[in-house]
Parts: C-alpha cells; structure tokens; sequence
C-alpha cells in the first residue's frame, strides 16, 4: 500500500441536473402559464426608455430534430450594457484603452441584462427586449465581439444548453472573436449568427435554434460546455 | 435595480463533471431524442461573460413568494399535507452560495398543475397556484412552505407516473452555475421506476435528488419537515496572475 495523505480536499459532486419538464412556466414564468401571482415578474423586457445603447429585438424560434418549434421552451439571457460592462461585481472594468482613447466602461443603473421567457404556445417565437450589448475583455488581453448569452430550458432537455448569441453587422469584430474562432468547425460558426432587419422602424435580430440537424437543412446549433 | 453586491467570487468556474449529469440522449425519455444535439459540445476557456451573472435584491420579491400555502389562496387554503421544505444551496467546495435564487413550482395534491397545458382529470385547487420563489441568506440557506404535490400520469408509456417532486430552478453566482433539477420525497416507491429520475447516470447520485425527511425540524401541530440541498459548480480563485487554485476563499 502505498502511503498517501488523508484527504483534505473535498469536491463534493454538483447536484445532478433534471429536465425542466413541460411546464417549466409556473415557475419561471406564471403569467404564461396562465395566472397572475407575484407583484414582481421577471420577464423578457430588459430595458427601459433610458437603457442607454441601440435598442434591439431579439427573436427567434427554437426548432427539433423533424424542425417542429419547441413551443414549450423556456430561454434565458445574459448580456453586457452597451458599454461592455456586467451588472455584476465580477466585473471591475472602470474604463479600457483601445487606439489610444480610455472609454468609460460604466454599469447602467437602468441595465441588469438578465431576461427570461418562454416561447409562444402557438408558434413557438420568443421575443427579448434589449440592447445590443458592447465588446467585452477576453481572456488574453484582447476584445471578444459583442454577443449575448443564452441557455435553453424544455422538455426533454436534460441540461440546459447553452449557446451564444453574434452579430451579423460586426463582421470584423466577429472574424477576431476568439470563442467564434475557436470552433474548429467554420462552417458551423453561422448557426451563432443573428440576422439584423428591420420592422416598422425597430431593429430585429433573428435568432433561431436548431437542437439538431433537420430534413429541411437546419445546421445543429453549436452549443458550450461552459 | 441593479445592485451589485460586494464580495462575491469572480473567479473562472472549475469545469463542469459531466458524469454527474444525465447525457442529453436518454431514449428512456422520449422526448430527449428529438430534442438532443447530435454534436459534442464545445468547451472555450471561460471569459468575464461566463464567470459573471444576473444579481437578485430580496427586496425584488413579494413577502409570501417563499409561502406556497398562502401566496394563492382565495377563499381559503389549499388541499394537502402541508410541508416545510429547506437546505442550504453550497459550491462543490462547501461555500456557501449566498444570493442565490431560489424558484420551484409544482404540482397540487392532486398531481394536478395550474397551467393552460396540462389537462389531467385532477381537478385545478383554486387556492393553490404552485410557485414560489426566494434568495439564501448569507449562509446559502433557504426554505419555503408548500403542500405534497401528488404523483401524476404522462405520456411517456401508456401507465407511466412521475413521482411526487418539486422542480428546483437556481441562479448562483454566475452565468456557469445555472441549474434546474428536480426534487423527490424519501420514501416513494415511484422514483425508481421514473425514465426522467432515471435519466441520472447512477442510482447513487439520484440519491442526491431526493430530500430526507427531517422529523426534529417539523413545526408541531403545522408542517413536516424536509431538508433539501443542493451543490452548485465551485470556482477558482486567483491568488497570483496567472495561477489559480480551486476552493478559495472560503
């Protein structure tokens, strides 16, 4: 037997994940199941009239493997304000220096960046109210492009997979974003892509999801252990 | 509304043991066949945008969001056994996870949910609404009140019955910490037979999921009691650049 130390090091295990099941609105969002109890709801409106920065739709649809909507899904986002900062004390960017300027990197008081929603019970689109978020650090020093984060909740998912949301018009930015650049797989960096357009005056960023590869020609999404 | 409280963690999340989850295909549950990605996921090193997360004021929420017995009654109180329900939300390093937010939802007594989809015969309790919701105090500690959910019949067999849970949605510290799970009663003969329980990869960790009676914390005359916990992933600190060490601070 060889001698080894007692141990001090306990990982205790993560509690095991189980699927949100069908009716995951009650709890996290009970108007959409159909009743009204809480004063307060979080929901799928992240700003207001003040949020500063490009306000922006984001709305998508979530589709399976025939490419039926996953109409019961349940969607999270978390994002930077416009100036490419987090509403939370991990973040303690006060200002960054790109070509030479300091920009103020600031929290908007007005800004958490965290929204939910569930799809539509017909047909399956979710809809975010938000702004487009700024560039935030990378690890080496460098600039990831502005994207948002996402994390899918449903019926016979297992574990919430988590994906992340780019920017069609930030091409540069994109091409230099070193998570985007690290799929080795290029052709499967555009299923993070949002499609800008606009509709009676407001900009839309459309978003859709494929859990896996469809007849029709839908590209599985790409999805993070993050 | 944004508050960012200070002294939370910013250190990067220790990666994420998938063993203790179930794999996203799980033919025992049907739905998960259509609905699981085919390709392996893909793990970047974690930036600022995973490390950080949504921060919740308890004053955001309502005063009854924690009492599931009176945050929807009418015209009197719901049906069933009444029931405390409380644990301590911990990292895997045994920190406590303060700030967190704390959701679950569930059936009535009946086995009956009051939502626009489910249509099982078990009648609709007017006084019950079935959510509830709050934060842990500095200690990772949380605890609400409710009634049993009953067993309910779905359609993964022609007789299949989900044993009586309540589902568990948490938002830690950061982004990597968000989990949902569910929560089953010691005891229940219906867990072991449960395609979603089963999901699990082993007995021994689904054991994790199920709360223990806990007899000495019952409110007399009122409520029994159960005591869940619950492991959220633990982070890295940073005690020098570039060099990290899992577990700290405590």
């Amino acid at each position: 037997m060889s001698l080894s130390p007692h141990s001090m090091i306990a990982r205790r295990p993560e509690t095991p994940s189980q699927t949100g099941g069908p009716y995951v609105h009650i709890g996290l969002a009970p108007q959409q199941a159909g009743f009204d109890i809480f004063d307060h709801n979080f929901g799928n409106v992240l700003t207001t009239p003040e949020t500063k920065g490009e306000h922006i739709t984001l709305e998508g649809r979530v589709f399976d493997g025939t490419g039926t909507p996953v109409r019961d899904v349940l969607i999270e986002i978390w994002q930077a304000n416009a100036a490419g900062r987090y509403a939370h004390p991990g973040d303690s960017q006060d200002g960054h220096t790109q070509g030479g300027r300091t920009q103020a990197r600031e929290i908007d008081p007005t800004f958490r960046g965290w929204g939910r929603t569930g799809g539509d019970f017909d047909t399956g689109v979710y809809t975010f109210e938000t702004i487009k978020p700024g560039p935030v650090p990378a690890n080496d020093g460098g600039t990831q492009a502005p994207h948002i984060l996402m994390v899918l909740f449903a019926r016979g998912i297992n574990l919430g997979l988590h994906t992340r949301v780019y920017f069609d018009d930030e091409a540069d930015a994109n091409a230099a974003d070193p998570v985007l650049t690290g799929i080795e797989w290029e052709t499967r960096r555009d299923t993070l892509i949002a499609t800008r357009s606009e509709r009676d005056g407001k900009v839309i960023y459309t978003f859709d999801v494929y859990l896996q590869d469809t007849p029709a020609g839908g590209h599985e999404t790409v999805f993070f252990d993050i | 509304m944004i508050i960012a409280a200070p002294g939370a963690a910013s250190g990067e999340f220790v990666e994420r043991d998938h063993t203790q989850h179930p794999p996203a295909l799980t033919p025992g549950y049907r739905t998960s066949v259509l609905r699981s990605p085919r390709n392996a996921l893909i793990a970047p090193r974690p930036t600022l945008s995973e490390t950080t997360g949504p921060v919740f004021d308890p004053r955001e929420l309502g005063e009854k969001d924690n009492d599931l017995i009176l945050n929807f009654a009418k015209d009197g109180l719901p049906i069933g056994e009444r029931l405390i329900v409380h644990g301590y939300v911990r990292d895997e390093f045994g920190n406590p996870v303060k700030g967190a937010l704390v959701e679950a939802w569930q059936a009535n007594a009946g086995g009956r949910y009051r939502h626009k989809k489910d249509r099982y015969l078990a009648p609709i309790d007017p006084n019950f609404g079935g959510c509830g919701r709050m934060i842990t105090d500095e200690n990772g500690y949380y605890f609400f009140r409710t009634i049993k959910p009953g067993p309910y019949p779905w359609a993964n067999s022609t007789n299949a019955w989900r044993p009586a849970h309540i589902h568990f949605s948490i938002n830690g510290t950061g982004w990597a910490q968000r989990l949902i799970t569910q929560m089953y009663f010691e005891g229940d003969p219906l867990i072991e037979r449960c395609p979603i329980a089963k999901t699990v990869p082993t007995l021994d960790q689904l054991r994790s999921l199920i709360a223990q009676e806990d007899p000495a914390n019952n409110a007399p005359f009122d409520a029994r009691t159960y005591r869940f916990d619950l492991t959220l992933r633990g982070r890295r600190a940073t005690f020098f650049d570039n060099i990290t060490l899992p577990g700290a601070p405590r």
